[in-house]
């Protein structure tokens, strides 16, 4: 379990997460929509110790992510950034061996071949593994980082803005592996999203920020609703069911 | 091409270079002198012409491993000790503690220099936060005109000491002075190599960058402090012993990269045998070109390495940091 306990984190004077407290369960993925400048991914890099929480912690399984040593928590947290462009020519495969590097600090065992292996055919990357990254799309990229974190075989994966760069096709391929990682891998999955409809189809509880705090959570069915959209957007969305998924019409 | 293929030719032309350069030089050394057992060939053979090559073998090999570990650090493909500073801020360093305390000893001194050599780099790593606007090309531009300052300030006073000739020989990298006895300091470096390559795994995941690398539980602060430090010292010895040896860091690795990668696992060992070889085949030339006198080798690799550098920014595609 992830627990988030009244954590405020500042940018110079301005508060970015305002004294957040928030329970996230064991299994599942969540999804944690929300404004631009919502601090959706201030909080998700609090959690995952990239950043330091003026006031407050974060409690993982009952242990304190900024006092736990790292390499023990990169076993049982793994995280993909929203940046991650490179400075460094690597191919695919190299890169999602490095997920492995908490467990083999760079001496690669049959076991940490075997995590790769599984975690390059989970995305769909058998044909790019010795490619290079800087020869690559966007999209491609994008999911080569995603086996990264799926190798390094934590319970909990947290993805910040994970659909950046995919085309549609790709987008729901990213969210059906994601689903997958949950429901067969037993991950505890963690995803900040733009698109309130793949956060209405795919995950099972979303945490809807403004403002630095969380304004409402839930399950999709109440989540995704006009009124809590107002809320949170300060927008008026008109809110459909179609084939019993519940999905936001906010193109026109 | 099979790898053991590319071993062989590799070996095969260090085997030529190193050859070259034992019989090439001002006193004729034949084979023939040498099998009929001639005193003088072998006095120059053992007292110049093998510590020489031994010397241009460790100490191209040891630079250009730092270079390629201080573009992973500092995740830019266009830095290298002489391009950021630390080599002028070893050279700095080891001018003041020349007027200031002539007496001591030379591992004392080098430890001085490498002290500064650090200071510089760190320097550099300040500014380059402070400046907001981060281009691939703003970057080693900002580092060599930190570098013209701390070079300009030493220039000073060295002009004040009347030391000029001295900063100048630390400055010019020059393999000419290197007999037996004035070499051995360069073994340090290479024991910092095989450090470097022990550590290769860590140096590539800090390459990914702060965030990631701490994603993947590598100690951040640690990594960066040890390879920020192995640079400084490998600067400061080949600073003293030899002189500066321009873009050698910097053209060794960007090739190797292009050709197998940054996974420095892979890489380091041919960075390091590229740099041996590029130091070698240099250094010959500088001493064939206008013989029996010599070209220093910081010349020639300064000519050699501006070029590559100028091509490499050419190719550099906007946009993208680094790669």
């Amino acid at each position: 379990m992830i627990t988030v306990e009244q954590v405020t984190k500042r940018y110079g004077t301005t508060v970015v997460v305002d004294d957040v407290s928030l329970e996230l369960p064991r299994g599942g993925v969540t999804s944690v929509i929300g404004p631009n400048g919502a601090g959706k991914s201030t909080l998700l890099s609090v959690v995952a110790r990239l950043l330091p929480a003026e006031s407050g912690r974060v409690l993982l399984d009952g242990a304190d992510v900024a006092r736990t040593p790292g390499r023990e928590l990169a076993r049982r947290l793994g995280v993909l950034r929203q940046d991650n462009h490179l400075a460094v020519r690597l191919t695919v495969r190299d890169l999602v061996t490095l997920g492995r590097y908490p467990y083999s600090r760079g001496r690669t065992t049959p076991d940490d071949v075997a995590h790769v292996d599984a975690a390059v055919a989970r995305l769909d990357l058998g044909g790019l593994e010795h490619r290079y990254l800087d020869e690559l799309s966007g999209g491609q990229r994008q999911r080569a980082f995603v086996a990264m974190v799926m190798a390094q075989d934590t319970e909990y994966v947290l993805l910040d803005e994970p659909l950046n760069n995919l085309d549609m096709t790709h987008a729901r391929d990213m969210m059906r592996t994601v689903r997958r990682a949950a429901d067969e891998l037993g991950r505890t999955v963690v995803v900040v999203l733009h698109d309130v409809n793949f956060a209405s189809c795919w995950s099972d509880r979303i945490v809807a920020m403004r403002d630095g705090r969380v304004e409402v959570q839930g399950p999709p069915s109440e989540v995704i609703d006009t009124d809590v959209l107002r809320r949170v957007y300060d927008d008026e969305i008109t809110v459909r069911e179609v084939d019993g998924r519940r999905v936001a019409l906010y193109y026109t | 091409m099979p790898t053991w293929l590319v071993v062989v030719a590799t070996s095969l032309v260090m085997a030529v270079l190193v050859v070259a350069s034992v019989m090439i030089g001002a006193i004729d050394v034949s084979v023939a002198d040498l099998v009929a057992g001639d005193d003088d060939a072998w006095d120059v053979l053992l007292l110049s012409r093998v510590p020489r090559t031994t010397a241009i073998l460790l100490a191209g090999s040891a630079m250009a491993v730092a270079g390629l570990v201080m573009q992973m650090l500092v995740r830019n493909r266009f830095v290298e000790p002489s391009t950021v500073g630390t080599t002028e801020a070893a050279g700095l360093g080891l001018l003041l503690v020349t007027i200031l305390a002539p007496a001591m000893p030379l591992p004392g001194k080098i430890g001085v220099a490498a002290a500064f050599a650090l200071a510089g780099t760190l320097l550099f790593l300040a500014v380059l936060r402070a400046v907001p606007v981060r281009s691939i090309v703003t970057v080693p531009l900002l580092g060599m005109m930190l570098a013209g300052v701390i070079g300009a300030v030493a220039t000073w006073i060295a002009y004040r000491y009347d030391l000029l000739q001295t900063l100048g020989a630390w400055m010019t990298g020059d393999f000419s002075g290197i007999v037996a006895g004035r070499m051995e300091l360069l073994w340090v470096t290479a024991a910092l190599a095989v450090v470097a390559y022990v550590m290769a795994d860590r140096f590539t995941v800090a390459g990914l960058g702060k965030d990631t690398a701490t994603a993947l539980g590598l100690p951040y602060g640690v990594v960066m402090a040890l390879g920020l430090g192995l640079v400084a010292v490998v600067s400061a010895v080949v600073v003293v012993v030899v002189g500066g040896l321009p873009f050698l860091g910097l053209v060794v690795p960007n090739v190797a990269s292009l050709l197998v990668g940054d996974n420095l696992r892979r890489t380091l060992p041919w960075v390091a045998v590229g740099g041996a070889g590029l130091v070698l085949l240099c250094d010959v030339l500088g001493r064939v070109l206008r013989y029996p006198y010599e070209i220093p080798i910081g010349v020639v690799m300064g000519v050699v390495g501006s070029l590559v550098f100028l091509y490499l920014l050419l190719r550099a595609p906007a946009g993208r940091s680094g790669a």
